[in-house]
């Protein structure tokens, strides 16, 4: 690395410390065939007619948290993103601007963690880029990452859940508002100390497993900004069918629970990088989750709800104390309520 | 502006004392309080502790709660036999 | 399990109370809560459906926000467009209409706008920045009005000269007796629980012996909800109303003397002015003159826009129960949770924002 220690606007130049950059760092801990050969654009073979592509910005601050850092959520979300349309994740691209004066230390933990995430994926960084704006242009640093993935044909109407009916289960693989909560408790701004970690995680390992013992997936979506309230919502937005969600049946760990207490944010609404939300069919349930058991990111799998015939386009909550009340979409942020 | 949560009072340093919800932990001010110890469980609200909770009541409301069962058939049984809507 | 908060979660016991309640409840009967908390526990458990189609549940002014005069966003934005100010607030302020703005929308465009959780993070922002005039937005109840007392005191035993207070404080009774003599038209009143923590239960009596209703002060649990609508629903079937404490455990006859006696030290009162009610005779609290020089609006000159009012909103009477959210032609349409008109739809417990989001359209 040199006697460099910080980030400067030569690094995204073009020049010679590009180069430099992009040897001893990007490409050192990416590598891989198709990166090692440093072409403009990264030449792939691609196995399917179908593909899934997709696109994220990771903004995230503190960039590093409990339970991962900017770069692993950059690998994670984007990974994420192609499987639960029910493709195979391949390929990443991984664009980087950085802030002036951000330490270089702190870019090669970053570099690192992407490349050890990307690794237990199976996926490739295969292209990137790299600017540097100047101080104060940027918070230290902004990742995007590009990816994509192979779709079956059989796996093409999972997006968008054509194949949804009445009495299909809806199951999560664990716990919620871990992410979100493990974010606040890092900023610190609200002066907590809670033992959260975030359940940044990439799903397709465990997707995997689901979709080898159900051919029956109707839908599949990563539970992230807006929560697990989000994607039950959405997913029936518009159709002929409801969404029946029972609360008792929701997971939420307790240092969780007690920041969403104490600032009166809903658990449901908590942004989460590490939960799946599926539909599938009934008769499969037990099956899957048996799979999602005995994978790691499926430990506490449970099904949360159902598709029903009743209240059609809208999500209903059967709530802990045997009540029934609407979920509604998030509008706007979640702010803590002194009230 | 109501939300106040319950919180244990885990240590005590002067005015301000270290509570927890769940595993949550909070520095929060006793200064408007007399006679807290560790141990005791407080209404925390924006950052201050606002009052004691009384192990006693909470337990006392819940004992109520409880009750209801033999209560509700011994007026249902009082109605039979009497015939009249007791309240 | 969070203690004190579980066990009156309990499905069973709650289930028990609603059969108690549909035994005993034989004419309609309605009850209006006057406490934000309670607005959003009675919707986030789904009270409404487990009680009879006797029953139903108001939502009165019982939201800070709600009530908040326009005027004082107007002027907290004028505040904070000014070199040297940083304005600390509750998170429940920010996204508040004002005339032209909000406080969210200043924040965006780089003003100094701080949310925090206590009013003691406030005076720490004061400490650190002794070049800047911190302004601490006080609002709220009863509840809350002792920690702005707190804070007051403490900047003066701190020794900060930088520290100010911007009050809307209110207190609760006079809207409470007002709308009765509007003629809104209840059976009793679910009474706030942390507000009578601190005043305990004189600031009721004068309800049911000057007006014939029933004031149970309630907890914010399920189990506590419910009990406290079937001691109404007794109470009322009964001819008996009275002031009732369901909320024992942390409710006292006396309330929290040291707290009433910082708030009395502190604060007088004054009238003021609520949306949706107009003035009302000493429900406000402004700083007694002997602290003039921490109040904000005395000692920091500031020019600020007209009032704007809005065409179309009736907050107000929702505020006072007289309609229902899907009674305002603007509910759903021009106003909505990602972009409100009136305050009932910024504060998450106002009653049109907790309307959508539990209700729909």
């Amino acid at each position: 690395m040199g006697k460099e220690e910080r980030i400067r606007l030569g690094h995204g130049s073009g020049g010679k410390l590009t180069h430099e950059l992009i040897d001893n760092l990007f490409v050192k801990y990416f590598s891989n065939p198709e990166l090692d050969r440093q072409t403009d654009a990264a030449l792939l073979r691609l196995p399917k007619k179908q593909l899934a592509f997709t696109t994220d910005a990771f903004v995230v601050d503190p960039i590093f948290f409990p339970g991962g850092d900017i770069g692993k959520l950059a690998v994670c979300g984007t990974v994420n993103d192609v499987a639960v349309s029910g493709a195979n994740p391949l390929y990443l691209s991984a664009a980087f601007i950085i802030e002036e004066g951000f330490p270089l230390k702190d870019l090669e933990d970053i570099v690192k963690s992407m490349a050890s995430e990307a690794r237990s994926a199976g996926v490739s960084i295969v292209t990137g880029d790299t600017k540097v704006v100047n101080k104060g242009h940027c918070d230290k640093v902004f990742i995007t990452t590009t990816g994509i993935g192979s779709l079956p044909e059989e796996h093409l109407h999972i997006s968008e859940g054509m194949n949804t009916v009445v009495g299909d289960k809806i199951i999560i693989n664990g716990s919620i508002g871990d992410h979100g909560m493990a974010i606040m408790s890092a900023r610190n701004e609200l002066k907590l100390n809670a033992p959260l970690l975030s359940d940044c995680a990439s799903l397709n390992g465990l997707i995997s497993r689901i979709t080898s013992v159900s051919s029956n997936i109707r839908f599949m979506r990563d539970a992230t900004r807006g929560g697990l309230a989000t994607v039950v919502t959405e997913l029936c937005q518009g159709k002929d069918f409801g969404v029946s969600v029972s609360e008792e049946n929701l997971l939420v760990n307790e240092g969780v629970r007690g920041m969403c207490e104490l600032l009166g944010f809903d658990p449901m609404y908590v942004a989460n990088e590490g939960k799946l939300v599926l539909v599938a069919a009934s008769e499969d349930a037990d099956n899957i989750l048996k799979a999602m058991h005995d994978h790691e990111h499926g430990k506490d799998a449970r099904i949360i709800g159902e598709i029903v015939a009743e209240h059609p386009g809208k999500a209903w909550l059967n709530t802990a104390v045997g009540g029934n009340r609407i979920i509604d979409m998030l509008a706007g942020e979640q702010l803590p309520r002194i009230c | 502006m109501c939300l106040s949560i319950p919180a244990k009072i885990d240590s005590i340093d002067g005015e301000m004392a270290m509570v927890s919800v769940g595993n949550v932990t909070y520095k929060a001010s006793l200064q408007l309080l007399d006679d807290v110890e560790v141990g005791d469980y407080i209404l925390l609200h924006t950052g201050f502790a606002i009052q004691k909770i009384s192990e006693e009541e909470a337990a006392e409301t819940l004992r109520i709660f409880e009750e209801f069962e033999d209560l509700n058939k011994q007026l249902d049984d009082e109605e039979k036999e009497t015939g009249e809507r007791i309240v | 399990m969070i203690k004190y908060i579980d066990e009156y979660r309990d499905k069973e016991l709650v289930l028990k109370i609603a059969a108690e309640i549909r035994r005993i409840s034989s004419r309609p009967l309605r009850f209006m809560e006057v406490c934000g908390g309670h607005t959003m526990a009675i919707q986030k458990f789904g009270i409404p459906s487990l009680l009879p189609e006797t029953i139903e549940l108001l939502s009165g002014p019982g939201c800070p926000v709600c009530v908040t005069d326009r005027k004082f966003i107007d002027t907290a934005i004028a505040f904070s467009r000014l070199e040297d100010v940083i304005i600390t607030t509750y998170g429940d302020l920010i996204r508040v209409p004002g005339s032209s703005s909000t406080l969210d929308e200043e924040k965006g465009k780089g003003r100094k706008i701080r949310i925090v959780y206590s009013v003691l993070d406030a005076l720490e922002i004061a400490r650190e920045n002794p070049d800047s005039k911190v302004i601490f937005l006080g609002v709220g109840f009863e509840t809350t009005t002792p920690s702005s007392a707190a804070g007051i005191t403490n900047a003066t035993r701190m020794g900060l000269n930088n520290f100010y207070l911007y009050s809307s404080h209110k207190v609760m009774p006079p809207a409470m007796t007002a709308l009765i003599d509007e003629g809104v038209k209840i059976d009793g009143y679910i009474a706030p629980g942390h507000v009578s923590t601190i005043t305990g239960t004189k600031i009721y009596d004068d309800i049911p012996e000057k007006y014939g209703l029933g004031c149970v002060i309630s907890g914010f649990e399920p189990l506590d909800l419910m009990q406290s609508i079937l001691m109404l629903t007794r109470q009322k079937e009964r001819e008996e109303p009275k002031v009732e404490i369901q909320y024992k455990r942390a409710v006292m006859q006396e309330g929290n003397i040291k707290a009433q006696k910082l708030v009395e030290d502190v604060f007088e009162p004054c009238d003021d002015w609520w949306r949706g009610l107009g003035v009302l005779p000493g429900s406000g609290l402004n700083l007694r003159q002997e602290y003039e020089n921490m109040d904000a609006a005395k000692a920091i000159a500031v020019e600020v826009e007209n009032t704007r009012e809005d065409r179309g909103c009736i907050c107000g009477e929702i505020l006072k129960g007289l309609k229902t959210p899907s009674d305002c032609k603007l509910f759903g349409k021009a106003c909505m949770p990602g972009d409100p008109v009136g305050a009932c739809m910024v504060s998450n417990e106002g009653a049109c924002a907790a309307w959508y989001r539990y209700k729909g359209t």
